[in-house]
């Protein structure tokens, strides 16, 4: 006994719950050893940085980014966090990490030495993998050149503070930030999207325009314009175009270059985090399973001591808690609890298989291969795809899932489906569909301009099942497009199916407002 | 992996957002602020407080659906005894376990420090007949940059003046430069690379560069007389200081109500002195016949029994005035409050002190006639001017340096105290120190 607890402490990483910046190397080389030779990941390389609490509060009202321009809603989102934690309202997160090559880890410097341990191998490691090998990553971000593009936003929006005014681009980015979820690109198109030459490709627009100017052009008279028909005229301004804050950064008659600009980093910006809503539940999955499997390996070789380990599991069970719909406590499905649970169910399936399991997962069942068949599906799926795929009956069953139809005509909430033979695709569908971001987020797009008339903006709604707009919020949006636009704006809410209009929402450009003169 | 230490990183990197959400809701956050006041007491006016704001102001709009309404399906774990085909009762207000959510708390609460409170608080009052005085000195130090000097700690390092000493001194003294050095060892590569005998240009070119290499050790790229440190020379800072006489009645007829509006009248005037000088005395002196000067507690909390003399109270203060606050180097300020009594034969003296004795020396008076909590006209009465009132409508508006107001209630105590600091006019010159 003695000779094996002299044994263990020898290869202990730390005792007791303080850390050293020379423990926490340690634990990363110890960390990283099982991440690489027991589950194979491929990070990018980590960076950590340790912070304080108040740093921290700092990182979460600037959406997690170590640099972001300065807009009031920031700072609403600080009082408010600072708020919350004052009153122990909620704690912070042990970790931040962030989508960058070199993938940066903020760790708070009150965790303890096992915290500490957990958050790395969760973060430096879990999410580093998942945003290096996601598919949706890779199409749509370019994580070596978000630090240098924030930079240049931040100084871009700064610049054009002092030349055109704090107030007008507030007024501006208040838009913006309005519409930013109609500001990304569903569909990938081209080539991704490298934000280096993003900046550089500003400064020499800018630099052309100022070269090529002259005065004079503005003399010459213009032709007499025909009409051109409906076809021509969608096709030349692109629509109908999903991503509204595009077509305004491409067409809107009334903006100022600086303007165009301004709207084009707020949409790469919602575009950049636009893979994190589809893949919370993967993310957090990998994560989740990566800590879980790393933290257990550790104790296993005797690395961390049993104390430790106990402390591990407190915070790894209170992540992937998941209270139920009736305790009093239920607020939706916790991510950490899908996905964790989600893919060691996986990994059942690939080693201990039920005749079940056979039936409804063929591919895997029975392979074997762990890790691969994991970082197979950390790859190439996002929620929606991965739920549709992997949920299995065995855990339908275990967490005793139902559906429950909101019908508008019914009068009562009717179980439509339960974990039964007939229930499970039926929960598994509706489950994947409410992962899927293309059916949360509303469908709205610009439709058509009235080019020979009043120039009046044309979008459409096409309503799912009958779920409207939130009419205040929409009215309010409504104005801040109209006020970009220049000129009306209307909004018609139609059935997806029929075609029928439902609702009609308008707006004007204020007067007294953001006149976004062109300039 | 690097592991980087950020905890020393200058912190307050949120606060250009925070003060720019201030400014956006400023008018919101100020009603707050003045709302507040009702449910603060006195003693933590000054402290930093909680503030809630109509979120409805400060909302940031997107494209959503609505809570309610069309058909949703939600898959919600925990069934117990549901069997396909069930159906339940619509819970009231609204769907719980929808996938959306609402809007939130209809309220935004948030803590402002206690800067950011009292700017919001006291924002657009001044205090009149500011201009004033004698300043003290010795009081404060402040700093202030006086040049260059050869020593100093490290922090105070002028690089671009160290930089430009090293620049000039290695071009006096023709240090050679790093390029030379190549130069000379490319041409001795180039030598040895080529065929035929060049052994004695190459040891010609060595023993250059070995000189070259000689001198530029001995001139170093910064030498400790290129260092040059910024300076800094210590100024007195003068200070303005500020007196604040709280005078008060005391007799029987004041009851604890109208000490309490008394009291919140002075922490307000207090406060506001404290902000605008430096150095801000309150000397509180309390009067039945007779008149001392007291301590805060006993002037607060202790009550004597007998007639009322106003004049008394005012010369204890002249007493005070002429024995410790000389009017040349203080501002002085009163605060008189009173329910009204007074003996009707000491009105004219009470009037003279004031008019001939006090006014000449102060920069402001104010008077508070405090009454009843309940409304007069309830009882019957005709609001009658008290004693006091009537003596004191004489010096009234007569400079701008005296006021007189009335209050009956706690809430009227703030309308009333910015009426008399609201900002008058740009004429008046802001001091501040």
């Amino acid at each position: 006994m003695s000779a094996k607890k002299l044994h263990n402490e020898g290869k202990l990483l730390f005792q007791g719950s303080d850390w050293t910046f020379d423990i926490v190397q340690r634990i990363y080389d110890a960390v990283e050893e099982i991440a690489d030779k027991e589950l194979g990941l491929s990070t990018y390389p980590n960076q950590i940085e340790v912070i304080t609490a108040e740093q921290m509060l700092d990182a979460y009202s600037s959406t997690g980014m170590p640099l972001l321009y300065n807009h009031w809603s920031f700072g609403k989102q600080f009082v408010l966090n600072e708020m919350m934690y004052r009153k122990g309202q909620r704690g912070l997160a042990y970790e931040l990490v962030i989508n960058s090559d070199p993938c940066i880890n903020y760790i708070m410097e009150e965790n303890s030495a096992t915290m500490q341990t957990l958050v790395i191998a969760h973060a430096a490691f879990g999410h580093n993998h998942f945003f290096k090998n996601n598919y949706l990553f890779q199409q749509w971000t370019d994580a070596e050149g978000v630090l240098d593009y924030l930079e240049f936003a931040k100084a871009y929006i700064k610049s054009c503070e002092e030349r055109y005014g704090q107030q007008e681009v507030e007024r501006l980015l208040d838009a913006a930030h309005a519409l930013k979820h109609q500001g990304v690109h569903r569909y990938p198109r081209g080539r991704a999207r490298d934000l280096k030459a993003e900046a550089l490709r500003e400064s020499e627009r800018h630099a052309h325009q100022e070269r090529i100017y002259d005065d004079l052009w503005r003399t010459l008279p213009t032709a007499k314009k025909k009409d051109i028909p409906a076809s021509e005229r969608l096709g030349q301004l692109g629509l109908p175009q999903e991503n509204i804050l595009y077509f305004l950064e491409k067409s809107a008659p009334r903006l100022a270059p600086w303007q165009r600009e301004i709207l084009r980093i707020t949409r790469l910006m919602a575009q950049y985090f636009y893979p994190q809503i589809q893949t919370k539940v993967m993310n957090e999955g990998t994560a989740t399973y990566c800590h879980y499997r790393i933290m257990t390996s550790l104790h296993r070789q005797g690395r961390i001591d049993d104390g430790a380990f106990m402390e591990f599991l407190s915070s790894h069970t209170n992540v992937v808690n998941q209270p139920m719909f009736d305790s009093g406590y239920y607020g939706g499905l916790n991510p950490y609890f899908v996905g964790y649970h989600m893919m060691e169910d996986i990994a059942r399936i690939c080693v201990d298989p039920t005749e079940e399991d056979r039936r409804w997962f063929p591919d895997i069942a029975g392979g074997g291969d762990v890790e691969g068949t994991l970082r197979h599906i950390w790859a190439n799926y996002r929620d929606e795809s991965f739920v549709s795929q992997f949920l299995s009956p065995r855990l339908i069953r275990q967490w005793r899932m139902f559906r429950l139809a909101d019908h508008e005509k019914a009068d009562n909430l009717k179980v439509s489906a339960i974990h039964d033979e007939r229930g499970y695709r039926e929960i598994r569908r509706t489950l994947a569909r409410q992962y899927d971001i293309s059916w949360l987020e509303p469908d709205i797009q610009v439709v058509d301009v009235d080019l020979a008339g009043d120039r009046k903006l044309i979008l459409e709604h096409y309503v799912n099942d009958g779920m409207l707009l939130e009419e205040k919020d929409a009215a309010r949006v409504l104005q801040h497009l109209a006020d970009l636009w220049g000129y009306e704006v209307c909004l018609t809410e139609m059935d997806r199916e029929s075609r029928s209009s439902l609702k009609e929402h308008k707006a004007r450009p204020r007067d007294s407002g953001p006149r976004l003169a062109a300039g | 992996m690097y592991i980087v230490d950020r905890r020393l990183n200058p912190g307050g990197k949120s606060l250009v957002n925070r003060q720019r959400f201030l400014r956006r809701a400023k008018s919101l956050v100020q009603q707050a602020v003045r709302d507040s006041l009702k449910d603060r007491s006195i003693k933590d006016l000054e402290q930093e407080g909680e503030v809630t704001i109509p979120r409805d102001e400060i909302h940031e709009p997107t494209l959503h659906r609505a809570g309610q309404g069309g058909n949703r399906d939600h898959i919600l774990p925990g069934n117990k005894d549901f069997v396909e085909g069930d159906e339940l009762p619509r819970p009231k207000g609204g769907e719980g376990a929808g996938g959306h959510q609402g809007e939130g708390e209809d309220e935004f609460r948030f803590v402002l420090s206690r800067e950011e409170f009292l700017d919001l608080f006291l924002d657009d009052l001044e205090l009149p007949e500011l201009a004033k005085k004698r300043l003290t000195t010795g009081e404060a130090k402040g700093v202030r940059q006086a040049g260059y000097s050869t020593s100093g700690s490290p922090s105070a390092l002028s690089i671009g003046r160290t930089m430009r000493n090293s620049m000039s001194r290695r071009l006096a003294l023709r240090r050679p430069s790093r390029l030379e050095m190549e130069r000379i060892e490319a041409e001795i590569a180039r030598l040895e690379a080529l065929p035929g005998d060049h052994t004695a240009e190459i040891a010609a070119l060595r023993e250059t560069w070995a000189r070259l290499d000689r001198r530029r050790k001995v001139i170093s790229y910064i030498d400790p007389i290129d260092l040059r440190y910024r300076r800094f020379e210590p100024t007195p800072k003068p200070i303005a200081q500020a007196v604040m006489f709280c005078l008060m009645d005391v007799s029987g007829s004041m009851t604890e109500h109208m000490k309490d509006l008394a009291k919140r009248f002075y922490a307000l005037l207090h406060l506001f002195l404290d902000r605008c000088y430096r150095h801000v005395e309150v000397v509180f002196i309390r009067h039945t016949d007779k008149a001392e000067e007291v301590d805060e507690q006993t002037f607060f909390y202790s009550s004597e029994t007998g007639g009322t003399l106003v004049s008394s109270a005012l010369e204890t203060m002249l007493a005070v005035v002429k024995d410790r606050y000389s009017p040349e180097d203080w501002n002085i300020y009163v605060a008189q409050a009173s329910d009204g009594d007074n003996m009707p034969s000491d009105n004219r003296k009470t009037l003279a002190l004031m008019t001939e004795g006090i006014l000449p020396i102060a920069q402001y008076v104010a008077y508070l006639e405090v009454g009843r909590d309940e409304d007069p006209m309830m009882l019957g009465a005709i609001p009658r001017a008290t004693e006091l009132w009537q003596a004191y409508s004489q010096v009234d508006g007569k400079d701008g340096l005296f006021v007189m107001r009335k209050v009956h209630h706690r809430r009227e105590i703030y309308p009333v105290f910015r009426e008399l600091f609201q900002r008058r006019g740009a004429g008046q010159a802001r001091q501040r120190t």
